[in-house]
């Protein structure tokens, strides 16, 4: 019978080595930090300049956005403001007749409008940009001769600034003179111009158009990205089974896809929620396109409603983190790992 | 017979997809060489160059400075970004520590919210530090997108670095600062080139700050300059002037992207798809 081995007793390394006399044995560094502690230390300076940067011109400013809107602050007069509790957001107020009166954004029609705006567009647009991402990636990841040419030209809407896009489609789009109008009247699918930006059914249309044009190829991207992830024998062996491609594409592509979609998704939904500038240029004044972001600037900066905007950008800021939140905790997005 | 169909159909689709995707600038090009009545006609094809607008729009004094002001915004802004990124990606990257993907999602998530969350405090900073209507106004605000991006773009890209090469130097007395700017630095700068890009072109577009802190032409960036051109009165927009300022501040992005164009797509899917 054999004799388990016994363990043989090992030199220890972590601690100072003991000299037969039982002194210690003098060392460079007898007492001093390991190296995975040095190595937290610097990683903790390295780390500063950008905490402090950030805590500097994002945190601070959040707070005192978000204090603000429980004062009546002016613009004129920042420094004067004094606390008034919610009454920005809601405060009420009982008529000697017992008729009570409600005030502030949580009653204002114009803030549930651009709340309902800003959602619509973004749940719309988001969509959109996903399906059509989806099937330009799955175009692009296709064998095809110029298909380098076909990658470069979708990456032109990604180049163009915003302000420039919405320039350049505010006059596509123009009643009078517009190409839009122009091409679909010739083509026999409207028969009368259609004032795209100015009129209040067709604004939110034209505010789609122009960022489904422009945000796709971002989507289609990092759609392509996570297609090439994909094996190419899996839809070899899918072809030898003879599985139809519609089959494939929602059996195999489209789970392996997913991670990948999934935060795309939320990159542009996070994007859609604070729109500005394109309906700002695109169709200004309209209160069919006003999103949050729009009136909270406009009482903010152009109403002298400093504190009331700031009330609006602080419910902004809850209703933009609600959503996010629902959506990692529904979607089990796991953003720190770049859905790996 | 279905072989041939269906290389149709797919040339099909790419032609639309080409045409979707680069018609409307190619628009904006044709309509920007065209002046006074013409350009109330629809053309599809360039029938005229006139360069009028161009040299209406390049000899005013306004429009050169917004395009001097947005380049030194956004490469300032940029500069600074990633001076301080590559530090705050190599810890985020390579060293083990509590709460690190805690950190990550945040520094993420900052970049993420919305601007106008920060607008009140921002103005309030901005009269506090006297810098209201100058173009530190913007290099300041701008870093709250910049500088997040340039992170996280980063740390993937350190994190994918071989582990031996640290070691290596580690074994050798190497300090991590060491180890950042003498075996990392040298390393990345392709990295650098393709982030800096993407985070110059983010500061290149932005739009709400850059409205919100100036009042005086003088101070204008590029997209604030194209969102406010007026004519001669009120009703008249000046189309044709407002077409040309946009080919030449886009002409030069999309060259840049178009050499770009590999690296841009690898960098903007490495902030968050990887398979």
């Amino acid at each position: 019978m054999l004799r388990p081995t016994m363990p043989v007793p090992r030199p220890r390394f972590d601690g100072p080595p003991v000299l037969a006399t039982g002194k210690f044995m003098p060392s460079r560094q007898p007492y001093g930090p390991t190296l995975q502690q040095q190595r937290n230390r610097s990683a903790m300076w390295f780390l500063l300049p950008t905490f402090v940067a950030l805590s500097g011109i994002a945190g601070w400013p959040l707070l005192r956005t978000i204090y603000f809107s429980f004062t009546d602050t002016s613009l004129t007069s920042i420094y004067d403001g004094e606390w008034i509790g919610f009454a920005n957001y809601l405060t009420w107020r009982e008529l000697p007749s017992g008729r009570v009166i409600y005030r502030g954004t949580l009653v204002d029609p114009v803030w549930w409008n651009a709340v309902w705006n800003t959602l619509r567009f973004s749940v719309i647009s988001v969509s959109v940009e996903a399906v059509l991402g989806m099937m330009i990636a799955l175009l692009l990841n296709m064998q095809f001769r110029g298909r380098g040419v076909v990658r470069a030209a979708i990456l032109i809407p990604w180049a163009i600034p915003t302000i420039v896009s919405a320039q350049i489609w505010s006059w596509m789009l123009n009643d009078q003179f517009g190409v839009i109008n122009h091409a679909l009247i010739g083509l026999g699918i409207i028969d009368h111009k259609i004032a795209w930006t100015a009129s209040a059914d067709t604004a939110m249309v034209a505010v789609l158009i122009v960022d489904i044009w422009k945000t796709t190829p971002f989507m289609a991207l990092l759609c392509l990205a996570g297609l090439q992830m994909i094996p190419r024998d899996m839809y070899e062996a899918a072809r030898v089974d003879g599985i139809h491609p519609v089959r494939v594409f929602f059996r195999v592509t489209l789970p392996l896809v997913r991670p990948a979609l999934m935060v795309a998704i939320i990159f542009r939904m996070l994007d859609a929620l604070r729109i500005y500038d394109l309906v700002y240029v695109l169709t200004p004044n309209s209160r069919a396109t006003q999103t949050m972001s729009v009136i909270a600037r406009e009482n903010l900066i152009e109403f002298d409603k400093f504190a009331y905007g700031a009330a609006q950008s602080t419910l902004l800021f809850a209703i933009i983190a609600v959503i996010v939140s629902l959506y990692i905790w529904i979607a089990r997005v796991n953003l720190a790992d770049g859905g790996r | 017979m279905t072989g041939i169909l269906r290389t149709c159909a797919l040339y099909l689709a790419v032609i639309m997809v080409v045409c979707a995707a680069a018609f409307p600038f190619y628009y904006a090009v044709i309509t920007s060489f065209k002046s006074g009545t013409g350009l109330f006609e629809v053309d599809y094809f360039p029938v005229r160059l006139d360069w009028k607008n161009y040299a209406s729009v390049l000899s005013g004094r306004g429009f050169t400075r917004s395009i001097a002001n947005s380049v030194l915004i956004a490469s300032t802004t940029v500069a600074f970004s990633l001076f301080i990124a590559v530090t705050a990606s190599f810890a985020l990257a390579r060293v083990n520590f509590k709460g690190r993907s805690l950190l990550l999602v945040t520094i993420l998530m900052v970049s993420m919210f919305p601007q106008i969350a920060v607008l009140a405090g921002l103005f309030e900073l901005v009269r506090f530090l006297g810098i209201y209507n100058t173009p530190w106004a913007m290099i300041l605000s701008y870093t709250i997108f910049t500088l997040p991006f340039t992170i996280w773009v980063l740390t993937t890209f350190m994190r994918d670095l071989p582990k031996e090469l640290e070691e290596a130097a580690i074994v050798d007395g190497a300090t991590p600062w060491v180890v950042v700017t003498k075996i990392f630095l040298p390393l990345m700068w392709p990295a650098l080139v393709t982030t800096g890009l993407l985070a110059f072109i983010g500061a290149w577009n932005e739009f709400l700050f850059a409205l919100t802190f100036t009042v005086s032409e003088t101070q204008r960036t590029v997209p604030v300059a194209i969102a406010l051109i007026s004519g001669s009165s009120p009703q008249e927009i000046p189309w044709g002037a407002i077409m040309a300022a946009s080919v030449i501040v886009t002409t030069p992005l999309i060259i840049l992207v178009l050499i770009f164009q590999r690296k841009i797509v690898s960098g903007l899917t490495a902030g968050g798809v990887k398979g």
